[in-house]
């Protein structure tokens, strides 16, 4: 392809947490569908977005079984996105800050996902034709 | 010309520094750079005519666009936008990192 470019994107935030988070994944999203490579850093809370023991929950209060709930479960969307990419002839490359993920003992991500450091982020923006930084506020 | 994309989503009704981007992207087009202010998220709510619109229709030289999915999530209607907002995708975002603007989220 010969317009294919590499966008990295860092990320802060938690899942469930802001629109951000949204954002972000609508944003990668674009990208695979374009085939692009999309590196993502994922600092502070953001680790847990692709954290592998997310699971889906009934809601009880309306009487919503796990299918019909159908909750919305940001590892499983990340997986997609991921596939997505490689259908389209690009790659998420997802790093989760060490450190961040130690604190927080979210060690269990789903594949695909790397363990790196802020020194990643810095390598993979240099190789990428562009940076976005989502930053929490 | 330089080209700068500059990304607000925070809600001018709950941050008292949206002010931020607007001055920014106004002395980005002072200086002859080429600049987009594109709002998403809450970001989107001073669009509607009269609603702390004022901000985004006194910059002159910057082209303000704001996310539809986010104008849709919010009720806003695409065609009753103030005066010099335009309704635009996500993509724009996309296209300009791909193009290599500096692109900066606030």
């Amino acid at each position: 392809m010969a317009d294919k470019k590499t966008i990295t994107i860092a990320i802060m935030d938690a899942p469930y947490e802001n629109a951000r988070s949204t954002t972000a994944l609508r944003l990668i999203d674009l990208a695979a569908k374009r085939g692009y490579n999309i590196n993502v850093f994922a600092y502070e809370g953001a680790v847990l977005q692709p954290f592998a023991a997310q699971t889906p929950h009934a809601n009880t209060v309306h009487g919503r079984s796990v299918e019909e709930e159908n909750h919305f479960i940001p590892k499983d969307a990340i997986a997609a996105l991921m596939r997505e990419a490689e259908r389209n002839g690009g790659k998420i490359d997802w790093v989760n800050c060490g450190l961040c993920v130690d604190e927080r003992g979210a060690a269990n991500a789903i594949p695909g996902v790397r363990r790196g450091s802020p020194a990643d982020f810095w390598q993979m923006s240099e190789a990428s034709d562009n940076t976005l930084v989502i930053a929490t506020r | 010309m330089p080209r700068y994309l500059l990304i607000e989503s925070r809600d001018p009704f709950d941050s008292n520094d949206t002010r931020f981007c607007c001055d920014l992207a106004q002395q980005l087009a002072a200086a002859k750079n080429e600049v987009i202010l594109f709002l998403v998220q809450n970001g989107v709510l001073p669009v509607r005519p009269g609603a702390r619109s004022g901000d985004l229709t006194t910059l002159a030289g910057v082209r303000v666009l704001a996310d539809s999915f986010s104008l849709k999530e919010r009720g806003i209607d695409e065609n009753r936008l103030a005066s010099g907002v335009a309704a635009a995708p996500l993509d724009v975002v996309l296209d300009a990192l791909a193009e290599g603007a500096k692109v900066i989220w606030h």
